[in-house]
Order: C-alpha cells, then sequence, then structure tokens
C-alpha cells in the first residue's frame, strides 16, 4: 500500500483511573479523530486498561532532533544543585 | 458425553433460548472475522464484540439450563447448550446464522442485530426473573457500543466510494428479507408477556425502525420492503448455512468430550 493511500497515524493516550495522568500507550492508524477515539478503545482498553483515551495526530507533535540530544541534556548530568535535596525542610513541613 | 441432548418443550425456555442464540451464533460469526479484518484495529473490535456476545449468550445458557431443569427436563450446563444440542434445538433467527460476507454485510447486519438486542435488552431490565434483568443491565452498556460501532461504519461505507455504497445497498437488499422475523409474535411471546418474562418481539418494531431510519437517513440509505419470504429460524428450521456453523462450532465438544484448557 502507498503512504497516500494510508490513514495516518495517531498516538494513543490511556488515563488508567480518575486523578491520574493520560500516558502514551501506543498508535494506530484511522481515518479520523472519532474513529481513532473508537479504536483506541477496542486496541488499548480492552483489559481495563483505562476510563479515558486521547488521541493526537502523530504529525502533530513536534519532537527534540536525536542529533541534538548530547546538546540539549547531557549539561544537566553534573549541575546536582537544581534537585530541591539541598533545603532543610522545617519539622511543621511533613509529608513533602 | 458427546450425544445430543434433549430439552423440555417450554415457552419461557424458548424465549430465553431464542435470545441466547442470536447472541451465541452472531458471537460465532462475528469471531470468524479474527485474522481477516480489513485493519489490525478492526479486526480486534470485531473479536472484542463477539467475546461480548458470547459473554452475554453464556449468561442467558446458564439461565436456560436451570430453566430446563425447572421445566421437568434435565438441567444443563452453558457448554452442553453451547454445543450439544442439534441444529433444530437452536433457536436464533435465520439473520444471525448467515454467512459473514463482506465488510458491508456485517456491519449492516450488526447495525439491524446491535440496534434491535439494545431495545430488548432495555426492556428486559424490568424483567420479572431478576437474573434476566441483571443480564440485560449489563449487555446493555455493551449492546450500545456495538450500535454505535455499526452506526458510525455505515455512515462511512455509505457515504464512502461508489463500491462502499454498492456493496451496502446490496447487503441491506439481502437483509431485508429476514427481518420480519424479528418483529412478529406467536406463542413463545405471548407466554413471556403474561409472564411479565420479556417483551413481545413485535413491540421493538417501532422504535427499532426509528432508529435504523435514522442511522441509514444519515446517508440515504433505506431499509427495502419485505418479500412474502418468512425465516424460520426462531423455530428451529434453519438456513442450509446453519449445519455448517454447528459443525464448526461443535467440533471439538463432539470429538473430545469435556474437553477444556
Amino acid at each position: 500500500m502507498s503512504t497516500e493511500n494510508e490513514w495516518p497515524l495517531w498516538e494513543v493516550f490511556v488515563r488508567t483511573k480518575a486523578g491520574l495522568d493520560h500516558k502514551h500507550c501506543g498508535s494506530l492508524h484511522a481515518a479520523d479523530a472519532k474513529m481513532a477515539v473508537q479504536m483506541a478503545r477496542d486496541v488499548y482498553t480492552r483489559r481495563q486498561e483505562g476510563c479515558s483515551v486521547w488521541v493526537v495526530r502523530s504529525d502533530q507533535i513536534v519532537a527534540s532532533d536525536p542529533s541534538d540530544k548530547d546538546m540539549y541534556f547531557d549539561p544537566a548530568e553534573d549541575k546536582v544543585y537544581r534537585h530541591p535535596t539541598f533545603y532543610k525542610l522545617p519539622d511543621s513541613v511533613d509529608q513533602m | 458425553m458427546n450425544a445430543s441432548i434433549r430439552l423440555p418443550a417450554a415457552p419461557e425456555l424458548d424465549y430465553l433460548l431464542r435470545l441466547a442464540d442470536t447472541c451465541l451464533i452472531s458471537g460465532q460469526r462475528l469471531g470468524e472475522w479474527c485474522g481477516h479484518g480489513p485493519i489490525l484495529e478492526e479486526d480486534i473490535a470485531l473479536a472484542n464484540m463477539a467475546l461480548d456476545l458470547v459473554g452475554q449468550a453464556r449468561a442467558l445458557l446458564t439461565l436456560a439450563g436451570q430453566r430446563s431443569g425447572q421445566c421437568g427436563g434435565t438441567g444443563f450446563d452453558e457448554d452442553q447448550l453451547a454445543f450439544l444440542r442439534d441444529e433444530g434445538a437452536y433457536r436464533n433467527p435465520t439473520l444471525a446464522e448467515l454467512p459473514r460476507g463482506d465488510f458491508a454485510f456485517t456491519i449492516l447486519r450488526n447495525l439491524v442485530l446491535s440496534t434491535w438486542l439494545k431495545l430488548v435488552w432495555e426492556r428486559l431490565s424490568d424483567s420479572s426473573e431478576a437474573e434476566l434483568a441483571a443480564i440485560a443491565g449489563k449487555a446493555l452498556k455493551e449492546a450500545r457500543y456495538h450500535q454505535q460501532h455499526a452506526a458510525d461504519w455505515t455512515v462511512r461505507l455509505g457515504d464512502g466510494t461508489e463500491e462502499s455504497r454498492r456493496r451496502c445497498v446490496s447487503a441491506l437488499a439481502r437483509i431485508a428479507a429476514y427481518l420480519p422475523e424479528l418483529f412478529e409474535d406467536d406463542a413463545v411471546d405471548a407466554a413471556a408477556v403474561a409472564s411479565g418474562l420479556g417483551p413481545a418481539w413485535s413491540s421493538i418494531r417501532e422504535p427499532w425502525l426509528a432508529e435504523m431510519a435514522e442511522v441509514l437517513g444519515e446517508v440515504e440509505l433505506t431499509l427495502p420492503e419485505p418479500t412474502g419470504f418468512r425465516s424460520t429460524g426462531k423455530t428451529g428450521r434453519h438456513s442450509e448455512h446453519m449445519g455448517y456453523l454447528l459443525a464448526e462450532m461443535q467440533y471439538l465438544q463432539r470429538a473430545y468430550p469435556g474437553g477444556a484448557w
């Protein structure tokens, strides 16, 4: 099948229960948004995985370039002071 | 252990079996799409629905098997009822057993049957038989989705290409001949109404026509007028397709009695 006849690809996000966030769980091909939601339900929630689904056209996602990986992410390696672990919490603040 | 079972003649048992077998045989036909769907996602969707229908059949057959014991016959479990009856003891309307055909035929038959089942489940929620009402409550959610799935595809295919529309029109022409059986009453319906077990099938007709017209009207498709032909599956006289379906469905239990995994 040539690419131009293929249905567009959609990324599927499933929320496992109310209050939690939607997590990416896979992708599927569908002709439009309505079909994508329906198929996401059939493909990704058939074993009680979720209570809500989001779908988004894969070509609408803007991603970082893998070749930028070193420049983007490596410099964070030795910046431990960016973690909030150097603060001493007052005793009255628990559960944090 | 693999010999055919016999059921007592009782209208309430027939009423339950007509519904149970509609679910069972539709499920069997839909399951035939597994591995043959037009796309992977749809393949899974059809198999999901087949399993929903088989699940509904299991619950109804369990109930029918108990009822068989109370009607002066032997009590049976769901597997015996599903796999050890002869063709004439199945009570599904003929429409359910017709070969799966092409995708358009499957979708339109699903639309017909899921709309019909949805309306029946709604009415059965008030059944005098508490267990039947409970089964209906659970099945209703599934039937609603089946109806939506079929309705969406009906609109897509009816409003799709010249070929998809042509296939829809020819599927509807084939299906129309089998519709009267879904809406005509006999003594089984009369007994069910009298005992409060469930609605007469004729009472489903008006709401069914309205819901069908809503979906089909969206893409200017219409149901052809029924002919003089009357199918008779619900009284046990089936089409030539039923024997082949049962041969495949029953093979394992008949060849390996009690086989399980």
